[in-house]
């Protein structure tokens, strides 16, 4: 196989910006006055960024399968998270089974095996109706609409949406043929980075929340500043992409503003549920949802846009 | 082989291990809310190594001597002690093999409501404890409080659902002097739905 000079190009560029945070971090250790608490986090959360990016690397390396078999384990960890924090009953117990160890599985086999007509309606039709039966059949009423839509609610944010980023890899892009990793990268990376220069932004000049009753930390100049710069760069990374480098732009802006709307949503829900993370599973970010909350609402939309526009 | 138990325990559960400062040291006598077959296993897991070679959960007879595996898995791999329930006499005095192994040094993990409750409420515990407390009153009493594992494991059900689970430890209690059985009972089962909130 040949080697894509583009792919090496991306690669090099993250780990020289990962290289970056580390300096900036151990610099900002170093300052008078001492570590405190917010510098602390911002280390830990670069440390886990180097093994979260070098296990996506190992993924994306093997391939497809990889990416799948990768993106499947995080969506059975953030349905963990999620379910756990929802409040269910005993009635739902088997139905619950069915969601974590058919579903999901299920659904990530469509994925694999690029068959898009049943992966793209799994969830939303057939869990549909396997859902509210399975639960019926366990004979509980109480708060039946109620917990069948927080078990398919659950499945469609943590399974069907974050599906859809490994199915990146399955369209058919003319003249494109062979590089979709670097879809998926260019997908990934405009993503975490709009998170990531949010919250940079914010903590820096950040002053006006922009919803304070769900989270006191977004704010309206973290937000434009993620938004537009993390734009920046996804229009900077054109050529990596089967795009221009307008229509790069175009996307970025649309992958910053679905990641930005994800991050709120799955907020609203830690806010109910009176929790401030899902989990702790990824040291200095807290669960697995809590890293790929942006993901969840950008994936359908640019897979489908994508799909609708280029193949 | 126990350590490996121990730590798939810990990931299916969801549960983290304790660390060794936050224990006294054995022997202790550990009680706590009882709702799924894993609370034993994950109370077993969550101790720090030294003290869980040292921590014996306490069991019904009946159920754990029902068939040659479940005897096997009580008696080899977490060393229970095995207390009769249902025709206790003198001879099979419930408390007589418990305190043989505090007097022994080794610590206990108990569920002094006595079997598991179907419903997620903390029910009346029995008087044993109470009874534990008396015979042997230097030994700390450790309150435990287990989460969400009658939802990875409910009773009745042998199939689990992989969510997660969560241990929390209480301050030790000694029985006060003078105090009645009524009172100390109350008050340990309120040490354990304090952890709850």
């Amino acid at each position: 196989m040949q080697t894509d000079r583009e792919l090496l190009w991306l690669v090099g560029g993250i780990i020289a910006l990962l290289a970056l945070s580390s300096a900036i971090t151990f610099f900002l250790k170093r300052r008078p006055g001492g570590p405190n608490k917010v510098i602390a986090n911002l280390d830990a959360r670069v440390k886990a960024w180097w093994v979260m990016v070098a296990v996506f690397g190992v993924a994306l390396a093997t391939g497809g399968l990889g990416s799948v078999i990768l993106f499947g384990f995080m969506s059975f960890f953030a349905l963990r998270e999620f379910i756990t924090l929802t409040p269910t009953r005993p009635g739902d117990h088997r139905t619950l089974f069915w969601a974590f160890f058919i579903i999901t599985p299920l659904q990530y086999y469509l994925v694999a095996m690029e068959w898009y007509g049943l992966f793209s309606i799994l969830i939303p039709v057939y869990a549909f109706i396997l859902v509210p039966t399975r639960s019926a059949l366990a004979g509980d009423s109480e708060h039946f609409l109620e917990r069948t839509a927080k078990i398919q609610w659950a499945l469609m944010v943590c399974v069907y949406c974050v599906s859809h980023v490994p199915a990146l890899l399955t369209l058919k892009v003319k003249g494109y043929e062979g590089q979709n990793a670097k879809l998926l990268l260019f997908f990934v990376l405009v993503v975490q980075i709009s998170d990531v220069l949010q919250y940079v932004w914010g903590k820096t000049f950040g002053r006006r929340a922009i919803v304070p009753t769900i989270s006191p930390n977004k704010t309206v100049e973290g937000f434009w500043g993620g938004v537009l710069s993390a734009t920046a760069i996804g229009t900077a990374l054109w050529w990596a992409t089967p795009f221009t480098w307008w229509q790069a732009a175009l996307f970025s802006f649309l992958l910053t503003l679905m990641g930005f709307f994800g991050g709120l949503v799955m907020s609203a829900i830690k806010r109910d549920r009176g929790v401030k993370d899902y989990g702790t599973m990824i040291e200095g970010h807290g669960g697995v949802m809590d890293r790929i909350d942006s993901l969840c609402f950008a994936a359908p939309v640019f897979f489908h846009l994508v799909r609708y526009c280029y193949t | 082989m126990k350590d490996l138990v121990a730590w798939l325990i810990r990931v299916v559960c969801g549960v983290r291990a304790l660390p060794a400062e936050a224990l006294p040291p054995a022997p202790v006598i550990y009680f706590a809310n009882h709702s799924s077959h894993l609370d034993f296993l994950t109370i077993w897991a969550a101790l720090p190594a030294a003290a869980r070679a040292r921590g014996r959960p306490v069991a019904g007879r009946d159920y754990w001597e029902k068939t040659e595996r479940r005897r096997r898995i009580a008696r080899d791999l977490f060393n229970a002690v095995l207390i009769e329930r249902q025709h206790v006499t003198v001879a099979t005095n419930p408390l007589a093999p418990m305190l043989a192994a505090l007097e022994a040094g080794d610590s206990l993990i108990v569920f002094p409501e006595g079997t598991r409750s179907a419903d997620g409420a903390i029910h009346e515990f029995k008087s044993g404890l109470y009874h534990l407390a008396r015979g042997r009153p230097g030994i700390p009493l450790v309150p435990v409080y287990l989460q969400n594992l009658s939802r990875i494991l409910p009773k009745g059900d042998y199939l689990p659902v992989p969510l997660l689970g969560s241990l929390a430890l209480g301050a030790p209690l000694t029985l006060g002097a003078g105090e009645g059985k009524a009172d100390f009972l109350q008050r340990a089962r309120a040490a354990v739905q304090q952890l709850a909130s």
